[in-house]
């Protein structure tokens, strides 16, 4: 805790990476709160299109409040949200996605009753579109291989696997992940890692990734925020990015 | 019991009771399918189930007295009509009541159970008020009228058969849209996780009213089949609405198939009892068997296998 103070007490630098470019996500002096408890104090975040944004922190700092909060899980207190330049922060979760928002949540929450192929078609709903982008299926191949299982009979990295087709078959601007590596096997985090990047430079979206484990975060971000009791607390590139620093704010 | 029948008396017995029945088992059926998805769809517990229901058949009874009076000539069909109109009546009302009531209290289950009980008194005062107290009948057309005798000692009303047609029509459309459509996959989606699937892009709202309607203009259309087995009455709905929640419960709550195996079940075991025993010893079995099978059972008959 005595750290915490000492890094609030001396704003973070905030790198210049957006530049000109206008950001894709714009979140400014984001309050959440569940009932009368803030949450979330004033965040300020900016992802430029096709950036990959790791956000990190330790349990209960309020990784997971900002997602929902950027979703409409959890009602905003004040503060905007912008998605390609257009507010969001007023919108149902439904209108959020069809203005390029998609989440993919902790603990996955597919539809575990309904098919893998059900599955993906509920994220086609804004989109209109009636059959599942054949990509998506090239994308995960073991998608197509269990298209007819129910979701809740797969695997924990299968599920995985399903609940970021499900989201990109919203063909999403700014993609949500939070804490995608729970509970999934080391070699599968590598190979998502992998499928994260490569489904950016395929259709230049932005994403957004909470994060625990710092190798994964380094492995596929950009630019990694810290959260801390609901503000960010430090903010580096990945390339000039002080690791032990970052693993201070990690370890409990 | 049996003692005092020959067996081919017997058999008769057991066919053309077995037949009552199935008519009861269709009214059951439309009945607890619309309580199965209200409920299995939104946890509501819509006690003012077999309000909606006797919106039909007063719906039904309007429109028989209608072709009589003005149009004669298409009275033969008035039916099919009647079963629409039904349909749209009650699912329309629904509708209203989802968007004026029900939506308020989805957090509070426990609410919507006396709200819905109050709705049911607001209704049934006034079908009183409007239609009068006495119960009223409907006029048949000639063709749905008669029996088809199959032996000397069996015979089977046309009527019943017509009202179990409609039955399997309706239930494999409401399984067809449940399991087939976009719609369906968007109601079982918000079955499962309301907040997950308004994150996907399904407009939870929409779909919730959307599905309420439904589920009682099934209950219309039951009403609309049940004026050809009683006569409509302001309170006639009160009688169905326990018999329906036995049903849903015995079913497994969110199981199609698991409604209509249990619908079939209760409605044969009471209409068969009812025939050798008075109809309140025939009701008394058939809750201790029901309540001694979900005590043995408490997730009902069909229950999905999967992890959650």
């Amino acid at each position: 805790m005595l750290q915490t103070s000492a890094t609030a007490a001396a704003p973070p630098v905030i790198p210049s990476v957006i530049g000109a470019v206008a950001p894709m996500l714009a979140i400014r002096d984001l309050h959440s709160a569940y009932g009368q408890s803030e949450v979330l104090h004033g965040l300020d975040i900016a992802v430029a299109p096709g950036e990959i944004v790791a956000v990190m922190g330790r349990n209960g700092m309020g990784k997971t409040t900002l997602m929902k909060t950027l979703m409409g899980i959890v009602p905003i207190k004040s503060g905007s949200i912008n998605v390609d330049g257009e507010e969001v922060s007023t919108l149902k979760s439904h209108s959020r996605v069809a203005k390029g928002l998609a989440y993919v949540p902790q603990g996955r929450m597919i539809f575990s009753s309904m098919t893998v192929q059900e599955n993906i078609e509920t994220g086609l709903t804004v989109t209109n579109e009636r059959k599942v982008p054949q990509e998506l299926y090239t994308m995960f191949p073991v998608l197509l291989e269990m298209k007819g299982r129910r979701g809740g009979n797969l695997s924990g990295g299968q599920q995985q696997q399903l609940a970021i087709a499900r989201a990109l078959a919203s063909r999403p601007k700014v993609l949500l992940l939070d804490e995608p590596t729970e509970g999934i096997q080391p070699s599968i985090i590598r190979e998502m890692g992998r499928t994260l990047k490569k489904i950016r430079d395929a259709r230049g979206l932005s994403i957004v990734v909470s994060e625990q484990v710092l190798s994964f975060a380094l492995d596929v971000a950009d630019r990694v925020l810290v959260i801390e009791n609901g503000n960010i607390v430090h903010e580096s590139l990945r390339a000039d990015i002080d690791e032990a620093q970052v693993a201070r704010f990690l370890s409990v | 019991m049996f003692g005092d029948y020959s067996l081919t008396d017997l058999s008769s017995i057991f066919v053309m009771q077995g037949f009552a029945g199935l008519i009861l088992f269709s009214v059951y059926t439309l009945m607890a399918l619309g309580l199965a998805i209200i409920f299995g769809q939104m946890g509501v517990i819509n006690m003012a189930h077999g309000e909606f229901m006797i919106l039909g058949a007063y719906m039904t009874y309007l429109c028989s007295t209608f072709f009589q009076n003005h149009l004669p000539a298409l009275f033969s069909i008035y039916f099919f009509v009647a079963m629409a109109l039904a349909f749209v009546a009650s699912g329309a009302l629904g509708m209203l009541v989802e968007w004026a009531l029900i939506r308020h209290l989805y957090k509070r289950p426990l609410d919507t159970l006396l709200a819905t009980w109050g709705l049911s008194l607001i209704l049934q005062q006034s079908f009183r008020t409007i239609f009068g107290p006495r119960e009223v009948g409907v006029e048949l057309p000639s063709w749905l009228i008669g029996s088809v005798q199959v032996t000397d000692t069996i015979e089977i009303p046309i009527n019943g058969m017509f009202v179990m047609a409609v039955t399997a029509l309706i239930t494999a459309g409401v399984a067809v849209l449940m399991y087939r459509s976009r719609f369906g996959a968007q109601v079982r989606a918000v079955v499962q996780n309301r907040a997950m699937a308004g994150a996907v892009g399904i407009d939870t709202e929409k779909v919730d009213r959307l599905t309420f309607g439904l589920g009682c203009g099934i209950a219309g259309i039951a009403g609309s089949a049940f004026t050809m087995v009683g006569s409509t009455g302001p309170t006639s709905g009160q009688l169905y609405i326990v018999d329906t929640f036995l049903i849903v419960v015995f079913g497994g709550a969110a199981s199609l198939l698991g409604t209509i195996a249990s619908a079939f079940s209760i409605s044969q075991t009471q209409s068969t009892l009812e025939f050798f025993l008075s109809g309140s010893t025939a009701k008394v079995i058939t809750l201790l068997a029901v309540v001694g099978i979900l005590m043995l059972r408490p997730q009902g008959l069909f229950t999905l296998k999967v992890r959650r």
